[in-house]
């Protein structure tokens, strides 16, 4: 009976580790996949005047989405500046501020705020921005963005700022420093390589939304001269080009999408490593 | 150069309350009176009165949790930092209710050194101008000379002098105590207080603390905290002994290790329990 059991339990244990061996490459080659089909199929779009070019009038063939590469760059510094401030500065009240029961509800809300969905947050800009203007924008797209990024920069502040151990804070104040001078001098630097990864991270994560740019940033066949006009970004871009008749433009939609994930995934990589080398530091 | 303390006495507001003391035998620095302590509803400290004496050492010796480092921190005001604790009683810094004093301004004049070293992420001079900058110092000369003044005084000078724009991580741990020691000194405190220092060091490195302790008296006055019995009497002049929350015993460190006069002290002492 003794060996029966023990062979059931050797059966059991090879099974499960074959199947979550197997998810496990599922999980990696889905990766894997994107990127090769992206590639498969945009691959004959992809050369210099892509990436240099704007779009042609419709019925030609060629041309690029530079304009749309600058104008998701422009967007998202845009989102940037209006995420990131006001995440890291209610991140820092969350953290070293509030008290306990306060610091759950604002967690709560914040965790309420990252569940809304991106069209939601797409309206609310289209109210607060292009409503008012009178016209889709930059801005406007930036403002959505912007809103997108707020919860996980709080969140990630309030981490990385929690991982600072309290030994330097009393250190500080020990000198004369205030609570805020602390904070601004010792605590968020002995935090930064978490926070500028954390901050890229977050940036990646809405670079490639789609919906709260459609009726906020529009779109743009041309270079968008300033911030107040409407503007070519890579995700939209890619919308338009896959629901249009043209297989030319399919083929600038799959190779859009390419240049799109590879920007993100350069973007995560970077912040990856910015975050090896902090902890590689903090250790030494 | 001008000293630092040279340097803030020509801010009249600031002068006014530090230049109080003159080095005189038996000046009393520090006085606490019937001192209480709370963490909540729980009472860490009862009845504490005692005096600290100008430019000597002061130790406090007792088990774990007998509050020593809780009046301590009291000192400073650190304990403030931590929610949902009160003090009650008096606390005089030469004389005047440190309590009533600008909080900033208190931490200025008492400095602290922590159990476990904790220089901030920045270089090793950095580390040692950070005082100087948050209490307004600009001036790249003088900053750099209490800088150098204060590692030579914590006996680091020889070691750090060719790499201060290296980080103070890069440091030992006895080079990273006596760091924390050189930054507390470099805004010239009237008062040093030590978390039990050398808890976490070597018998060399607490050797190289105690001995620039030694140094250092004559311009600070130290209150120290420590597990280490040969430790309080070697370095202390006088020597309290906490047991739950109540200063036992306080008087002269030798009458306190050959001749207590409370049957708790001497058994402490002599290692019958703790």
């Amino acid at each position: 009976m003794d060996l029966g059991v023990s062979r059931r339990r050797k059966i059991v244990n090879v099974v499960m580790l074959s199947l979550s061996g197997v998810c496990t490459a599922l999980v990696m080659g889905v990766l894997f996949f994107i990127l090769g089909y992206l590639f498969w199929h945009g691959a004959k779009s992809l050369n210099w005047n892509f990436l240099t070019q704007v779009p042609k009038p419709s019925g030609q063939t060629g041309g690029g989405v530079a304009n749309a590469i600058a104008g998701s760059a422009k967007v998202l510094l845009l989102a940037t500046c209006i995420g990131v401030p006001i995440g890291f500065l209610a991140g820092v009240y969350l953290a070293e501020y509030s008290g306990k029961t306060f610091a759950f509800t604002i967690r709560y809300v914040v965790d309420l705020l990252n569940g809304v969905p991106s069209i939601v947050i797409g309206i609310v800009a289209y109210a607060l921005v292009v409503r008012p203007m009178g016209h889709y924008s930059a801005l406007a797209g930036g403002v959505a963005l912007g809103i997108m990024m707020i919860p996980i920069a709080v969140r990630t502040t309030e981490e990385f700022l929690r991982s600072v151990p309290n030994s330097m804070r009393e250190g500080a104040m020990a000198l004369g420093a205030t609570r805020a001078r602390t904070i601004f001098t010792v605590v968020a630097p002995a935090a930064i390589s978490g926070l500028i990864s954390g901050m890229m991270l977050n940036l990646a994560r809405v670079a490639g939304e789609t919906a709260p740019l459609l009726f906020t940033a529009l779109g743009n066949m041309f270079w968008s001269r300033g911030w107040l006009q409407p503007i070519a970004t890579l995700p939209v871009t890619i919308y338009n080009y896959a629901i249009a008749p043209e297989e030319d433009l399919h083929q600038q939609a799959w190779a859009a999408g390419f240049v799109l994930l590879f920007l993100v995934l350069g973007i995560n990589v970077t912040a990856r490593m910015i975050i090896a080398r902090g902890s590689a530091s903090a250790r030494r | 150069m001008a000293t630092f303390r040279q340097q803030l006495a020509k801010e009249p507001a600031i002068a006014a309350e530090g230049s109080g003391v003159q080095k005189t035998a038996l000046a009393v620095k520090l006085q606490a009176e019937n001192l209480n302590f709370y963490y909540g509803k729980f009472q860490a400290l009862h009845g504490i009165s005692l005096s600290i004496v100008t430019y000597k050492i002061t130790a406090f010796i007792g088990p774990s949790g007998c509050g020593k480092s809780t009046f301590l921190r009291t000192m400073n005001r650190m304990n403030e930092t931590v929610r949902n604790t009160r003090v009650e009683g008096k606390l005089l810094l030469d004389g005047q209710d440190l309590r009533e004093m600008d909080v900033t301004f208190v931490r200025r004049r008492v400095g602290m050194v922590f159990q476990k070293s904790n220089p901030f992420p920045k270089t090793i001079f950095d580390n040692v101008a950070y005082g100087l900058r948050v209490n307004g110092v600009r001036s790249r000369p003088v900053i750099e000379a209490a800088v150098e003044r204060s590692l030579r005084r914590a006996a680091l000078w020889d070691e750090v002098k060719d790499k201060l724009r290296k980080p103070a991580s890069a440091l030992s741990g006895g080079q990273q105590q006596r760091l924390c020691i050189a930054r507390a000194l470099a805004v010239e405190p009237e008062v040093l207080l030590l978390d039990e220092p050398c808890s976490a060091l070597d018998p060399i490195a607490t050797l190289k603390i105690e001995e620039l302790l030694f140094q250092i008296k004559d311009i600070t006055t130290i209150v120290i905290v420590t597990h280490n019995m040969q430790q309080a009497a070697r370095l202390a002049d006088y020597t309290g002994f906490f047991l739950m929350g109540k200063l036992i015993e306080f008087d002269d460190t030798r009458k306190i290790f050959q001749n207590p006069s409370k049957k708790e002290t001497e058994d402490y002492v002599t290692g019958r329990f703790g």
